[in-house]
């Protein structure tokens, strides 16, 4: 813990980071995702075909994968983030998809009776009405991100894992304690938040 | 007799629907509709009565083009329903079902007001639509308005789902078997409002039941539909009393001299939600 006390500006540095890695991976295959999400719930057969893919993805080891893109794209937090973003797709895409499907038929029937765009109809009524299960994943998704996030220090992309191999190279278990610990936070912390935005969409 | 809830929902007159050898038959091969030749007038409320898979749903759904005919054509005041856009045909035409499908993520005014939402009406326009709607199905605008569809009752939120479905002041409005999820009681006083705003608004009405007694009471007109054809249309007295067949008589038969009792409505005289 005497980390901490003695080097609070980089433990910062480094959370700061570390919340980049995440949300910016986040958000990239959230836009990814949702596409994903709504084919796969509207096409059962394409839709197992591409959740198993991404299933796939995500069954690699993370070292392994990420091993794999420092060989395509280099060192950095470019790759990083196409890592993170990958293992994303499959809770994301699996959660919009079954959001999506779960909407109750009467209220497909209405919309399209009442004279719904299949536009606003996936806007207005489907994906507002899926929203406690696309939130979930969401929710799933960032606090895995956060744990496969302290790896990417290892290709050189900064965040809390940084602490961690320091530490290990250093033979430091100070550091080694600060980087995960401040990672267990971040997740529990972002789980609690993301919960409490999950029961909000599931009010009504 | 409704001198309880004065509105300001003007009628805006019904429109003539016209099925002309209208017939659906499914990929698999399966005929749910075969060869339907039937005139609406503007104005009418015609029930379309027959035992679950009759093809009386899926007859109605071809009106709104939620089916599209296999073959044949329907016809509303003359135009056939596949030259215009299915978006804009809906949004002028009511729609109402079992399931009622209120949005339980908007407020019942969001609700009431999605089409006029749709079809892009002011703000300020939609809010008085909304509380003259709510009015004319008898739900107080300041007790309602705001409350989302779980609060309310089954009855309540089918009454919404009416004010929903008249929104945008359609000519026509299809009722697929609203009222088969309440009980006797409710159903009975909506069967009534449905009469008065039919009245009141002279909007061409297509509903659609299993139930004899339902269609008895409500319709000018019963079309008796079984195993996807027409088997008689007819007056409601003349349906009981002169039954077409041995498919209607089995139909109404059975209590036939009792059945002479839903003929006398209303049943309730009026129902304060």
């Amino acid at each position: 813990m005497t980390y901490f006390l003695r080097h609070p500006g980089i433990v910062a540095t480094l959370l700061g980071e570390h919340l980049v890695l995440t949300f910016a991976s986040l958000a990239i295959a959230l836009v990814i995702a949702f596409p994903l999400g709504v084919l796969a719930a509207r096409r059962p057969r394409a839709g197992a075909i591409t959740l198993a893919i991404l299933n796939a993805i995500y069954t690699i080891p993370s070292l392994a994968l990420l091993a794999i893109l420092v060989a395509i794209f280099g060192l950095g937090m470019p790759t990083a983030v196409v890592a993170l973003v990958a293992y994303a797709q499959m809770i994301l895409v699996r959660n919009v998809a079954e959001g999506l499907r779960g909407v109750s038929p009467a209220a497909l029937d209405a919309a399209d009776g009442l004279g719904f765009t299949p536009f606003a109809r996936l806007v207005q009524v489907e994906i507002p009405l899926a929203l406690p299960a696309i939130v979930g994943g969401i929710r799933i998704a960032t606090v895995s991100l956060i744990g496969i996030a302290t790896l990417a220090a290892w290709i050189d992309a900064g965040g809390l894992g940084t602490l961690v191999f320091e530490g290990l190279h250093q033979d430091d278990p100070d550091k080694i304690v600060a980087g995960s610990l401040a990672a267990v936070v971040l997740a529990l912390a972002a789980d609690a938040v993301l919960r409490v935005a999950e029961r909000w969409t599931a009010r009504t | 007799m409704d001198s309880s809830a004065p509105n300001s929902v003007r009628g805006t007159g019904g429109a003539r629907i016209e099925l002309r050898g209208v017939g659906v038959t499914y990929a698999g091969g399966s005929v749910a509709v075969r060869d339907v030749d039937l005139t609406i007038a503007a104005g009418e409320f015609a029930v379309f009565l027959g035992p679950s898979g009759s093809g009386k749903s899926t007859l109605l759904r071809t009106i709104n083009r939620l089916i599209e005919p296999t073959s044949g054509s329907v016809f509303i005041d003359d135009i056939d329903v596949r030259t215009l856009d299915p978006v804009v045909l809906r949004r002028g035409i009511g729609y109402v079902i079992q399931a009622v499908g209120l949005f339980p993520h908007l407020t019942i005014g969001a609700n009431v007001g999605v089409v006029p939402a749709l079809l892009g009406w002011d703000r300020a326009r939609t809010a008085r639509r909304v509380d003259d709607l709510l009015a004319l199905v008898r739900l107080d605008p300041a007790i309602y308005r705001d409350r989302y569809p779980r609060q309310l009752s089954g009855g309540e939120q089918q009454r919404a789902g009416v004010a929903r479905a008249l929104a945008a002041e359609p000519r026509v409005l299809l009722m697929d078997e609203p009222f088969g999820a309440v009980d006797a009681i409710v159903r009975a006083s909506l069967q009534d409002e449905i009469r008065r705003i039919h009245r009141e608004l002279g909007t061409t009405i297509v509903f659609v039941t299993h139930d004899v007694d339902e269609a008895l009471r409500l319709a000018d007109r019963v079309v008796v539909i079984a195993a996807g054809a027409i088997a008689q249309a007819d007056a409601p007295q003349r349906v009981l009393e002169a039954p077409a067949n041995d498919i209607v008589r089995s139909l109404v038969g059975i209590d036939a001299e009792s059945r002479h009792f839903a003929l006398e409505r209303p049943l309730l005289e009026r129902e304060t939600p």
